[in-house]
Protein backbone atom coordinates (compact mmCIF):
# COMPACT_ATOMS: atom_id res chain seq x y z
CA UNK A 1 0.00 0.00 0.00
CA UNK A 2 1.14 3.69 -0.98
CA UNK A 3 2.93 5.22 2.21
CA UNK A 4 1.31 8.43 3.48
CA UNK A 5 5.16 10.59 3.85
CA UNK A 6 6.81 12.48 6.19
CA UNK A 7 8.85 15.36 4.83
CA UNK A 8 11.16 17.34 7.24
CA UNK A 9 11.37 20.79 5.50
CA UNK A 10 14.50 22.74 6.21
CA UNK A 11 14.36 26.20 5.35
CA UNK A 12 17.97 27.89 3.84
CA UNK A 13 18.91 31.13 5.09
CA UNK A 14 22.71 31.88 3.43
CA UNK A 15 23.33 27.96 3.23
CA UNK A 16 22.20 27.06 6.78
CA UNK A 17 18.65 25.75 8.24
CA UNK A 18 16.75 27.92 9.69
CA UNK A 19 12.68 28.09 11.25
CA UNK A 20 10.79 30.70 12.88
CA UNK A 21 7.38 31.21 14.08
CA UNK A 22 4.98 32.57 12.00
CA UNK A 23 7.93 33.20 9.47
CA UNK A 24 9.75 35.57 11.84
CA UNK A 25 12.48 35.41 14.45
CA UNK A 26 14.46 32.70 12.38
CA UNK A 27 16.23 30.36 14.74
CA UNK A 28 19.42 28.83 13.41
CA UNK A 29 19.27 24.47 13.20
CA UNK A 30 22.99 23.54 11.80
CA UNK A 31 23.96 22.52 7.92
CA UNK A 32 21.28 21.66 5.71
CA UNK A 33 23.60 18.60 3.98
CA UNK A 34 24.14 16.66 7.86
CA UNK A 35 20.63 17.17 8.73
CA UNK A 36 19.41 16.55 5.27
CA UNK A 37 21.39 13.05 6.21
CA UNK A 38 20.37 12.48 9.86
CA UNK A 39 17.03 12.64 8.57
CA UNK A 40 17.05 10.25 5.68
CA UNK A 41 18.85 7.73 8.72
CA UNK A 42 16.36 8.48 10.72
CA UNK A 43 13.76 7.42 8.04
CA UNK A 44 12.50 10.45 6.72
CA UNK A 45 10.31 9.80 3.50
CA UNK A 46 11.51 12.63 1.67
CA UNK A 47 13.57 16.15 2.09
CA UNK A 48 12.46 19.90 1.47
CA UNK A 49 14.48 22.64 1.04
CA UNK A 50 13.60 26.21 0.59
CA UNK A 51 15.60 29.07 0.33
CA UNK A 52 13.18 31.00 2.17
CA UNK A 53 15.24 34.61 1.55
CA UNK A 54 15.33 33.84 -2.19
CA UNK A 55 11.73 35.10 -3.35
CA UNK A 56 11.82 38.43 -1.16
CA UNK A 57 15.36 39.42 -2.05
CA UNK A 58 15.44 37.92 -5.27
CA UNK A 59 18.08 35.68 -5.11
CA UNK A 60 18.83 31.91 -6.80
CA UNK A 61 18.76 29.06 -4.36
CA UNK A 62 22.46 28.18 -3.74
CA UNK A 63 23.11 25.41 -6.54
CA UNK A 64 26.36 23.95 -5.10
CA UNK A 65 24.04 23.27 -1.74
CA UNK A 66 21.89 21.10 -4.09
CA UNK A 67 25.05 19.31 -5.42
CA UNK A 68 26.07 18.28 -1.95
CA UNK A 69 22.74 17.24 -1.09
CA UNK A 70 22.42 14.78 -3.98
CA UNK A 71 25.64 13.61 -3.62
CA UNK A 72 25.13 12.46 -0.15
CA UNK A 73 21.49 11.50 -0.05
CA UNK A 74 19.57 8.16 -1.03
CA UNK A 75 15.99 9.79 -0.46
CA UNK A 76 14.06 11.95 -2.80
CA UNK A 77 14.37 15.64 -2.46
CA UNK A 78 12.43 18.63 -3.53
CA UNK A 79 13.86 22.59 -3.54
CA UNK A 80 11.91 25.65 -3.54
CA UNK A 81 13.12 29.33 -3.33
CA UNK A 82 13.91 31.53 -6.02
CA UNK A 83 12.34 29.90 -8.95
CA UNK A 84 11.39 32.26 -11.42
CA UNK A 85 11.54 30.48 -14.92
CA UNK A 86 12.63 27.84 -16.53
CA UNK A 87 16.34 28.11 -16.55
CA UNK A 88 16.44 28.10 -12.76
CA UNK A 89 14.31 24.73 -12.81
CA UNK A 90 16.62 23.09 -15.14
CA UNK A 91 19.87 24.63 -12.99
CA UNK A 92 18.24 22.54 -9.82
CA UNK A 93 17.26 19.57 -11.51
CA UNK A 94 21.00 19.13 -12.95
CA UNK A 95 22.26 19.62 -9.66
CA UNK A 96 20.62 16.89 -8.72
CA UNK A 97 17.41 17.94 -7.26
CA UNK A 98 14.11 15.16 -7.95
CA UNK A 99 11.67 18.37 -7.21
CA UNK A 100 11.08 21.81 -7.57
CA UNK A 101 8.25 23.91 -5.83
CA UNK A 102 6.96 27.03 -7.34
CA UNK A 103 5.22 29.47 -5.22
CA UNK A 104 5.14 33.23 -5.74
CA UNK A 105 6.51 32.65 -9.37
CA UNK A 106 3.80 30.33 -10.50
CA UNK A 107 1.09 33.11 -8.76
CA UNK A 108 2.42 35.53 -11.11
CA UNK A 109 3.25 33.97 -13.86
CA UNK A 110 0.61 30.69 -13.84
CA UNK A 111 2.04 29.56 -17.01
CA UNK A 112 5.76 28.57 -15.18
CA UNK A 113 3.59 25.49 -14.22
CA UNK A 114 2.75 24.46 -18.17
CA UNK A 115 6.24 24.80 -18.93
CA UNK A 116 7.79 22.80 -15.99
CA UNK A 117 5.41 20.04 -16.84
CA UNK A 118 6.43 19.70 -20.47
CA UNK A 119 9.86 20.21 -20.02
CA UNK A 120 10.47 18.14 -17.18
CA UNK A 121 7.36 16.52 -16.56
CA UNK A 122 4.40 16.80 -14.21
CA UNK A 123 6.45 14.75 -10.84
CA UNK A 124 9.13 17.55 -10.76
CA UNK A 125 6.49 20.25 -10.37
CA UNK A 126 5.20 20.84 -6.54
CA UNK A 127 2.52 23.93 -6.37
CA UNK A 128 3.44 25.71 -2.99
CA UNK A 129 0.97 27.28 -1.80
CA UNK A 130 0.70 30.04 1.05
CA UNK A 131 -2.70 30.41 2.03
CA UNK A 132 -4.72 32.29 5.40
CA UNK A 133 -8.38 32.84 6.42
CA UNK A 134 -10.01 35.89 5.28
CA UNK A 135 -13.69 37.03 5.30
CA UNK A 136 -13.83 35.94 1.89
CA UNK A 137 -12.41 32.17 2.43
CA UNK A 138 -8.79 31.11 1.86
CA UNK A 139 -6.22 33.73 0.22
CA UNK A 140 -3.03 33.16 -1.36
CA UNK A 141 -0.50 35.02 0.10
CA UNK A 142 3.54 35.63 -2.06
CA UNK A 143 6.32 36.21 -0.36
CA UNK A 144 6.25 34.36 2.55
CA UNK A 145 3.15 35.43 3.64
CA UNK A 146 3.76 39.35 3.67
CA UNK A 147 1.49 39.85 0.49
CA UNK A 148 -1.80 39.23 -0.38
CA UNK A 149 -2.92 38.21 -3.81
CA UNK A 150 -6.37 37.95 -5.48
CA UNK A 151 -6.23 34.72 -5.79
CA UNK A 152 -8.20 31.92 -3.44
CA UNK A 153 -6.82 28.68 -2.49
CA UNK A 154 -9.33 26.58 -3.87
CA UNK A 155 -9.04 27.66 -7.28
CA UNK A 156 -5.65 28.47 -7.48
CA UNK A 157 -4.67 24.47 -6.37
CA UNK A 158 -7.21 23.35 -9.23
CA UNK A 159 -6.07 25.48 -11.73
CA UNK A 160 -2.35 24.68 -10.88
CA UNK A 161 -3.26 20.79 -10.61
CA UNK A 162 -4.64 21.72 -14.59
CA UNK A 163 -1.96 23.16 -15.62
CA UNK A 164 0.04 20.38 -14.82
CA UNK A 165 1.78 20.64 -11.33
CA UNK A 166 2.47 17.05 -9.67
CA UNK A 167 1.48 17.80 -6.08
CA UNK A 168 0.13 21.41 -3.83
CA UNK A 169 1.80 21.50 -1.07
CA UNK A 170 -0.38 23.52 1.24
CA UNK A 171 0.55 25.60 3.99
CA UNK A 172 -1.87 27.06 6.26
CA UNK A 173 -0.25 30.92 7.50
CA UNK A 174 -2.45 30.83 10.33
CA UNK A 175 -1.66 27.44 11.50
CA UNK A 176 2.37 27.92 10.37
CA UNK A 177 4.79 28.05 13.63
CA UNK A 178 1.55 27.85 16.06
CA UNK A 179 2.12 24.31 16.73
CA UNK A 180 -1.72 23.53 17.14
CA UNK A 181 -2.24 21.19 14.34
CA UNK A 182 -2.68 21.18 10.55
CA UNK A 183 -5.47 23.17 8.88
CA UNK A 184 -7.53 19.81 8.44
CA UNK A 185 -10.70 21.17 7.08
CA UNK A 186 -9.07 22.82 4.23
CA UNK A 187 -6.89 20.41 3.65
CA UNK A 188 -9.58 17.67 3.15
CA UNK A 189 -11.26 19.85 0.74
CA UNK A 190 -8.32 19.98 -1.52
CA UNK A 191 -7.37 16.47 -1.17
CA UNK A 192 -10.96 15.58 -1.87
CA UNK A 193 -11.38 17.95 -4.79
CA UNK A 194 -7.84 17.30 -6.77
CA UNK A 195 -6.47 14.25 -8.27
CA UNK A 196 -3.24 15.11 -7.45
CA UNK A 197 -1.30 14.12 -4.22
CA UNK A 198 -1.50 17.30 -1.58
CA UNK A 199 1.13 17.90 1.31
CA UNK A 200 0.25 19.21 4.80
CA UNK A 201 2.05 22.42 5.80
CA UNK A 202 2.21 24.63 8.90
CA UNK A 203 0.53 23.41 12.21
CA UNK A 204 3.06 20.47 13.83
CA UNK A 205 3.00 20.02 17.24
CA UNK A 206 2.62 16.73 18.62
CA UNK A 207 2.38 13.47 16.96
CA UNK A 208 -1.23 13.39 17.20
CA UNK A 209 -1.46 16.46 14.55
CA UNK A 210 0.14 14.10 12.31
CA UNK A 211 -2.45 11.49 12.51
CA UNK A 212 -5.33 13.91 12.00
CA UNK A 213 -3.70 15.72 8.92
CA UNK A 214 -4.04 11.57 7.21
CA UNK A 215 -6.73 10.88 8.51
CA UNK A 216 -9.16 14.27 8.57
CA UNK A 217 -6.96 16.12 6.18
CA UNK A 218 -6.71 13.42 3.68
CA UNK A 219 -3.28 14.51 3.39
CA UNK A 220 -0.85 12.29 1.24
CA UNK A 221 2.11 14.12 2.93
CA UNK A 222 2.74 16.30 6.20
CA UNK A 223 5.42 18.31 6.37
CA UNK A 224 7.01 19.91 9.30
CA UNK A 225 10.50 22.26 10.52
CA UNK A 226 11.22 22.98 13.81
CA UNK A 227 9.67 20.19 15.53
CA UNK A 228 11.66 17.86 13.92
CA UNK A 229 14.83 20.07 14.03
CA UNK A 230 15.03 20.59 17.81
CA UNK A 231 13.91 17.14 18.66
CA UNK A 232 10.81 17.51 19.99
CA UNK A 233 9.16 14.77 17.81
CA UNK A 234 11.80 12.33 16.39
CA UNK A 235 11.11 10.80 13.46
CA UNK A 236 11.55 7.17 14.36
CA UNK A 237 8.98 7.58 17.14
CA UNK A 238 6.66 9.58 14.82
CA UNK A 239 6.54 6.92 12.05
CA UNK A 240 5.94 4.08 14.90
CA UNK A 241 2.98 5.71 16.42
CA UNK A 242 1.53 6.16 12.89
CA UNK A 243 2.38 2.83 12.28
CA UNK A 244 0.70 1.61 15.83
CA UNK A 245 -2.37 3.10 14.52
CA UNK A 246 -2.54 1.69 11.10
CA UNK A 247 -2.21 4.67 9.13
CA UNK A 248 0.27 2.96 5.80
CA UNK A 249 3.95 4.03 7.08
CA UNK A 250 7.34 3.44 5.81
CA UNK A 251 8.84 1.80 8.88
CA UNK B 1 34.59 -3.20 -11.29
CA UNK B 2 33.94 -1.15 -14.55
CA UNK B 3 30.40 0.17 -14.77
CA UNK B 4 29.10 2.01 -17.41
CA UNK B 5 25.66 4.31 -17.33
CA UNK B 6 24.27 4.53 -20.99
CA UNK B 7 24.25 8.15 -21.63
CA UNK B 8 20.97 9.62 -23.19
CA UNK B 9 18.66 12.01 -23.37
CA UNK B 10 16.98 11.22 -19.97
CA UNK B 11 16.61 12.62 -16.68
CA UNK B 12 17.89 11.48 -12.98
CA UNK B 13 21.11 10.05 -14.81
CA UNK B 14 23.24 11.95 -11.56
CA UNK B 15 21.04 10.47 -8.85
CA UNK B 16 22.22 7.08 -10.23
CA UNK B 17 26.21 8.04 -10.76
CA UNK B 18 25.41 9.53 -7.00
CA UNK B 19 23.85 6.76 -5.77
CA UNK B 20 26.95 4.70 -6.75
CA UNK B 21 29.21 6.82 -5.64
CA UNK B 22 28.14 6.36 -1.66
CA UNK B 23 28.85 2.88 -2.59
CA UNK B 24 32.22 3.05 -3.55
CA UNK B 25 32.14 3.06 -7.17
CA UNK B 26 32.52 5.49 -10.06
CA UNK B 27 30.42 5.16 -13.22
CA UNK B 28 31.26 5.87 -16.71
CA UNK B 29 28.49 7.74 -18.17
CA UNK B 30 28.61 6.58 -21.98
CA UNK B 31 26.85 6.15 -25.51
CA UNK B 32 29.81 4.73 -26.94
CA UNK B 33 29.46 1.25 -28.32
CA UNK B 34 33.07 -0.35 -27.33
CA UNK B 35 33.03 1.35 -23.84
CA UNK B 36 29.22 -0.31 -23.06
CA UNK B 37 30.23 -3.33 -24.42
CA UNK B 38 33.65 -3.95 -22.40
CA UNK B 39 31.95 -2.46 -18.99
CA UNK B 40 31.58 -5.26 -16.52
CA UNK B 41 27.49 -4.25 -15.36
CA UNK B 42 25.37 -1.69 -17.47
CA UNK B 43 23.30 0.28 -15.94
CA UNK B 44 20.03 2.09 -18.62
CA UNK B 45 18.45 4.49 -16.14
CA UNK B 46 15.93 6.78 -17.00
CA UNK B 47 13.32 9.46 -16.34
CA UNK B 48 11.11 11.24 -19.54
CA UNK B 49 8.57 10.04 -22.52
CA UNK B 50 9.03 6.73 -23.75
CA UNK B 51 8.37 7.55 -27.65
CA UNK B 52 11.04 10.30 -28.47
CA UNK B 53 13.23 8.66 -25.88
CA UNK B 54 13.31 5.39 -28.17
CA UNK B 55 13.58 8.21 -31.09
CA UNK B 56 16.55 9.22 -29.73
CA UNK B 57 18.35 5.71 -28.63
CA UNK B 58 17.47 4.87 -32.47
CA UNK B 59 18.95 8.06 -33.78
CA UNK B 60 21.85 7.07 -32.20
CA UNK B 61 21.83 3.53 -32.44
CA UNK B 62 21.46 2.54 -28.83
CA UNK B 63 18.71 0.07 -29.46
CA UNK B 64 20.62 -2.70 -30.74
CA UNK B 65 23.48 -1.46 -28.56
CA UNK B 66 21.16 -2.07 -25.51
CA UNK B 67 19.84 -5.24 -26.79
CA UNK B 68 22.76 -7.12 -27.83
CA UNK B 69 24.58 -6.65 -24.30
CA UNK B 70 25.65 -9.62 -22.79
CA UNK B 71 26.85 -8.59 -19.04
CA UNK B 72 24.42 -7.59 -16.21
CA UNK B 73 22.14 -4.81 -17.17
CA UNK B 74 20.12 -2.98 -15.26
CA UNK B 75 17.36 -1.04 -16.16
CA UNK B 76 15.35 1.84 -13.92
CA UNK B 77 11.92 3.09 -14.24
CA UNK B 78 11.99 4.20 -17.95
CA UNK B 79 14.20 2.12 -18.89
CA UNK B 80 12.40 -0.52 -17.65
CA UNK B 81 9.39 0.02 -19.31
CA UNK B 82 11.86 0.93 -22.90
CA UNK B 83 13.08 -2.83 -22.15
CA UNK B 84 9.19 -3.80 -23.01
CA UNK B 85 8.18 -4.68 -26.27
CA UNK B 86 5.68 -1.22 -26.64
CA UNK B 87 4.56 1.45 -24.66
CA UNK B 88 1.11 3.24 -24.35
CA UNK B 89 3.10 6.43 -23.87
CA UNK B 90 3.05 8.18 -27.67
CA UNK B 91 2.57 4.50 -29.09
CA UNK B 92 6.24 3.75 -28.76
CA UNK B 93 7.86 0.65 -30.24
CA UNK B 94 10.40 -0.32 -27.49
CA UNK B 95 13.38 -2.78 -27.37
CA UNK B 96 10.99 -6.08 -26.97
CA UNK B 97 14.03 -7.54 -24.55
CA UNK B 98 10.78 -8.19 -22.45
CA UNK B 99 8.02 -9.19 -24.47
CA UNK B 100 5.05 -7.54 -22.60
CA UNK B 101 3.43 -3.98 -23.31
CA UNK B 102 3.46 -1.22 -20.91
CA UNK B 103 0.28 -0.02 -20.34
CA UNK B 104 -1.21 3.24 -18.63
CA UNK B 105 -2.44 3.07 -14.86
CA UNK B 106 -6.30 3.31 -15.44
CA UNK B 107 -7.27 5.07 -11.92
CA UNK B 108 -10.53 3.32 -10.59
CA UNK B 109 -11.34 5.56 -7.05
CA UNK B 110 -10.77 8.88 -6.36
CA UNK B 111 -8.03 7.47 -4.02
CA UNK B 112 -5.87 6.16 -7.19
CA UNK B 113 -3.98 8.96 -7.86
CA UNK B 114 -1.94 8.88 -11.22
CA UNK B 115 1.21 9.52 -11.33
CA UNK B 116 1.71 6.43 -8.47
CA UNK B 117 4.40 8.46 -6.49
CA UNK B 118 5.98 7.78 -3.13
CA UNK B 119 6.86 5.10 -1.10
CA UNK B 120 5.31 1.18 -1.47
CA UNK B 121 5.90 -2.45 -1.15
CA UNK B 122 7.33 -4.56 -3.19
CA UNK B 123 7.24 -8.52 -3.01
CA UNK B 124 10.34 -10.08 -4.82
CA UNK B 125 11.20 -13.51 -5.60
CA UNK B 126 13.84 -13.21 -3.14
CA UNK B 127 16.82 -14.02 -6.32
CA UNK B 128 19.31 -11.93 -8.03
CA UNK B 129 18.80 -8.41 -7.14
CA UNK B 130 16.86 -8.94 -4.63
CA UNK B 131 18.79 -11.54 -2.84
CA UNK B 132 18.67 -11.95 0.53
CA UNK B 133 14.89 -10.16 0.76
CA UNK B 134 12.47 -12.16 2.98
CA UNK B 135 9.96 -9.48 3.79
CA UNK B 136 7.95 -6.70 1.55
CA UNK B 137 10.64 -3.53 1.47
CA UNK B 138 8.99 0.05 0.84
CA UNK B 139 10.75 1.53 -2.59
CA UNK B 140 10.20 4.70 -4.17
CA UNK B 141 8.21 5.09 -7.33
CA UNK B 142 7.07 7.79 -9.51
CA UNK B 143 5.33 6.43 -12.86
CA UNK B 144 2.18 6.78 -14.71
CA UNK B 145 2.47 3.71 -16.55
CA UNK B 146 3.25 0.44 -15.67
CA UNK B 147 4.43 -3.46 -16.64
CA UNK B 148 1.41 -6.53 -15.79
CA UNK B 149 2.32 -8.99 -14.21
CA UNK B 150 3.83 -11.69 -16.44
CA UNK B 151 6.62 -14.56 -16.77
CA UNK B 152 9.34 -12.44 -15.98
CA UNK B 153 7.94 -10.51 -13.09
CA UNK B 154 10.72 -10.32 -10.27
CA UNK B 155 8.67 -8.33 -7.77
CA UNK B 156 5.48 -7.17 -7.64
CA UNK B 157 3.32 -3.85 -6.45
CA UNK B 158 -0.29 -3.37 -6.02
CA UNK B 159 -1.54 -0.05 -6.58
CA UNK B 160 -4.76 -0.03 -8.31
CA UNK B 161 -3.72 -3.41 -9.73
CA UNK B 162 -0.71 -6.01 -8.89
CA UNK B 163 2.15 -4.76 -11.39
CA UNK B 164 5.77 -5.40 -12.45
CA UNK B 165 7.88 -3.86 -10.04
CA UNK B 166 10.96 -5.31 -11.37
CA UNK B 167 11.53 -7.91 -14.22
CA UNK B 168 14.40 -10.27 -14.80
CA UNK B 169 15.14 -12.69 -17.71
CA UNK B 170 18.72 -13.85 -18.67
CA UNK B 171 21.33 -10.87 -18.11
CA UNK B 172 18.66 -8.05 -18.12
CA UNK B 173 17.09 -6.84 -14.47
CA UNK B 174 14.45 -3.86 -14.27
CA UNK B 175 12.98 -2.16 -11.76
CA UNK B 176 10.34 0.04 -12.04
CA UNK B 177 11.07 2.02 -9.02
CA UNK B 178 14.22 4.14 -8.36
CA UNK B 179 16.36 2.11 -6.46
CA UNK B 180 19.24 5.27 -6.62
CA UNK B 181 16.16 6.99 -4.46
CA UNK B 182 15.08 4.33 -2.02
CA UNK B 183 17.35 4.94 0.88
CA UNK B 184 19.02 1.55 2.10
CA UNK B 185 16.49 -1.02 0.66
CA UNK B 186 17.80 1.02 -2.78
CA UNK B 187 21.27 0.60 -1.76
CA UNK B 188 20.69 -3.44 -1.15
CA UNK B 189 19.44 -3.65 -4.57
CA UNK B 190 21.93 -1.59 -5.87
CA UNK B 191 24.81 -3.61 -4.58
CA UNK B 192 23.12 -6.65 -5.12
CA UNK B 193 23.01 -6.12 -8.67
CA UNK B 194 27.10 -4.80 -8.10
CA UNK B 195 27.50 -8.89 -7.02
CA UNK B 196 26.16 -10.47 -9.50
Amino acid sequence: MLAKRIIPCLDICNGRTVKGTNFVNLRDAGDPVELGRLYSEQGADELTFLDITASFEGRKTFTELVERIAANISIPFTVGGGIHELKDVERLLKAGADKVSVNSAAIKNPHLIDEIALNFGSQVCVAAIDAKQTDEGWRCFLNGGRVPTDRMLFEWAHEAQERGAGEILFTSMDHDGVKQGFANEALRHLSDELSIPVIASGGAGAKEHFRDAFTEGHADAALAASVFHFGEIPIPELKQYLCDLKIPIRI
Amino acid sequence: MNIAIVKYNAGNIHSVINALGRLGVKALLTDNEEELRRADKVIFPGVGEASTTMEYLRAHNLDRIIRDLKQPVLGICLGQQLMCSRSEEGNAECLGIFDVPVLKFNPQRHEDKVPHMGWNTIETDGKGIFKEFDKPEYVYFVHSFYVPVCDWTAARTDYILPFSASLHKDNFYATQFHPEKSGGTGERILKNFLDI
